[in-house]
């Protein structure tokens, strides 16, 4: 086995085991934030500061009786929780976590598939999960399940699109689709103040590439595909057991999928000012690997925050903020990017 | 060992038939117009693979180009038509509540 | 490798369109039409396509073939039925497989026994095909906009709930 496969086996796996913690990690900052939002305490009780609860969870999911509605389409009712997993687990390859290291004589870049069509691949891959919902709703054979996977459909291609321009408008400057370029790019300071990072110059942008990513997660207060007061709990209303668990598990790493990819591309991915990134090739690669996750952690909070903040939007709401405020929004912020670096300021 | 171009040819032709079949039988407009697809993408695939081996025999990058970029138009238009295909489905089906092929004849004599 | 790698989707791009055209159920056909397209998009992967292999999944599966399945499941297009009396089936068949063998031999005589040299670096790279798209064929490309920006004109004309309309 070649050198370089097994580089890339190691490094995917090392995002493997950080994006299966991400549902239980989530799981527990879910239930104690939205308690501390709340003014209650929320569960306590299983370990310290109920900190294995999401293992007692995981007990739960598992003894739990799976049903097939007698009706559904058992092949797709199957098919559609496993499809849910592969956008999560298939879009982490591009995020870099660090620069280039040595190993044992080796060049080695610290991203799973430096590609040259990087986030192009990433928008690629995410844009499959669309067939799981719609896969689920229609097996469900279920007039709510239905609706939840026709509403999710419309909702994730109308802010894909804002989505894509946002991220379109980050690679302009830079040139490149790789996100390691991204990264290169935002390095430095601005009047030695502030770290060069695109928040600053493209905040249009971020503000629309935030709000889209809650639509694209179907994340509170976009969760109309699931909205429980008209919908029971939309597509994923005839899941149970670890079917369930799995849709569950696909919106959470497909969450911190999309924080880290908001980190890279606004945040300064895994460069922190200050940082020199020199030594062993394992401390730099942990260097790099810290810094995105502590970025990355911010979004996912701020994610929670959002959710039980905010009440949910009607569903003609969320299409109007789509499609009249934030796809002109992510326009006018692509046109103002491109002409600020044929102007060289950017 | 790599792949000859044949090969690639190969499946676009056999693609092709494919796609021709479903044309033939399906009643359904929505699956004829599947069909289409399946041939519109059988040719992006010979465009691809001619492109590549022209590429390789004159050793000239922009021939190499010129088919890629033919294929992304090739996207664009696939893209439109389905657009407009689609809500014509949607329009005939509102009058005749139907978009089976054999019962659209109001053109037939 | 890479040969193992061409096998495998080849034979996914011919299996998962025979079963777009012979499936009865649409929702099937549709979702075996994307494993077909994302096959494709591997094969352009290994002819030296990855940005074509890039948009073709993003464009082709993430939005139009979303958009074959709105419109299935709007109009309730479920059971094709059977497809076509039996003569036909037989007539169609006939001319599919024959039009088939024809490019195949056409392709035989002209692309038998040329072998691909392995890609390099120089044959993938983006900014060529950049400086192509937005230089050489600018107009084209304007012009494809325009077609876009038409279509989608004339999608929401033909779409839309005519109000006036009697039915």
């Amino acid at each position: 086995m070649s050198f370089d496969l097994l580089a890339t086996l190691a490094k995917t796996a090392l995002w493997m085991a950080l994006l299966l913690q991400v549902t239980p990690i989530m799981v527990w900052v879910e239930r104690r934030g939205s308690a501390m939002i709340q003014d209650r305490l929320g569960p306590n009780r299983v370990g310290p500061f109920g900190l294995f609860q999401s293992l007692a969870d995981a007990v739960k999911f598992l003894c739990k009786e799976d049903i097939t509605p007698v009706e559904a389409d058992k092949f797709m009712h199957g098919l559609a929780p496993v499809l849910a997993l592969i956008p999560a687990l298939t879009t982490f390859v591009v995020i870099p976590f660090g620069p280039d290291v040595t190993v044992l004589g080796h060049r080695v870049p610290l991203v799973v598939a430096g590609a040259e069509t990087g986030v192009l691949l990433l928008l690629a891959l995410a844009s499959l999960g669309v067939y799981s919902l719609v896969m689920a709703g229609y097996s469900s054979n279920n007039k709510y399940s239905m609706l939840g996977a026709v509403r999710a459909s419309a909702q994730l291609i109308s802010y894909e699109l804002a989505l894509t321009l946002a991220v379109l408008a980050v690679l302009m400057p830079v040139g490149s689709f790789e996100l390691n370029e991204v990264v290169r790019y935002q390095q430095g300071s601005f009047f030695g103040l502030l770290p060069r990072w695109n928040v600053i110059p493209q905040f249009i942008g971020f503000l629309v590439f935030v709000v889209a990513a809650f639509a694209e997660t179907n994340r509170l207060p976009f969760d109309l595909p699931e909205a429980e007061s008209e919908l029971v709990a939309g597509y994923h209303t005839e899941y149970s057991s670890m079917k369930f668990a799995l849709f569950f598990m696909g919106e959470y790493m497909g969450m911190a999928t999309l924080s880290c990819l908001a980190a890279t591309l606004y945040l300064g991915g895994w460069h922190l000012p200050g940082l020199s990134y020199s030594g062993p090739w394992w401390w730099v690669a942990a260097q790099g690997m810290g810094v995105l996750v502590a970025k990355a952690t911010l979004f996912l909070f701020f994610f929670v925050w959002v959710r039980w903040t905010f009440p949910r939007f009607r569903f003609d709401q969320l299409m109007r903020l789509g499609w009249k405020v934030l796809l002109p929004l992510s326009i006018l912020n692509l046109i103002a990017v491109a002409a600020l670096t044929v102007a060289g300021v950017l | 060992m790599t792949v000859p171009i044949f090969w690639y040819l190969a499946v676009a032709a056999a693609l092709f038939g494919i796609g021709t079949l479903g044309v033939l039988i399906r009643r359904s407009a929505i699956m004829a117009f599947l069909s289409i697809e399946l041939m519109l993408n059988a040719v992006n695939l010979s465009i691809v693979a001619f492109a590549r081996s022209l590429g390789e025999r004159t050793g000239d990058l922009a021939a190499v180009l010129d088919g890629h970029v033919l294929v992304l138009m090739v996207i664009a238009v696939a893209a439109a038509e389905a657009a407009i295909g689609l809500a014509l489905f949607i329009a005939v089906y509102r009058r005749r509540r139907t978009i089976d092929l054999n019962r659209l004849n109001l053109m037939r004599w | 490798m890479e040969v193992a790698v061409f096998l495998l989707f080849a034979a996914l791009v011919l299996v998962s369109a025979l079963v777009v055209v012979l499936h009865r159920n649409p929702i099937y056909a549709v979702m075996s039409l994307v494993v077909t397209l994302v096959s494709i998009a591997v094969l352009f992967v290994l002819l030296g396509a990855p940005f074509l292999a890039a948009i073709q999944v993003l464009v082709y599966t993430g939005a139009i073939v979303v958009l074959f399945l709105f419109v299935i499941m709007l109009l309730n297009v479920s059971g094709d039925g059977s497809t076509a009396f039996g003569l036909q089936k037989i007539v169609a068949a006939g001319a599919a497989v024959g039009f088939s063998t024809l490019l195949l031999v056409l392709f035989w005589g002209r692309f038998e026994g040329l072998p691909l040299p392995p890609l390099e670096e120089a044959d993938v790279a983006l900014r060529p095909l950049a400086r192509a798209l937005l230089g050489t064929y600018l107009l084209p490309f304007e012009m494809v906009g325009l077609l876009l920006l038409a279509a989608v004109t004339a999608a929401t004309v033909l779409a839309r709930r005519a109000d006036r309309e009697k039915t």
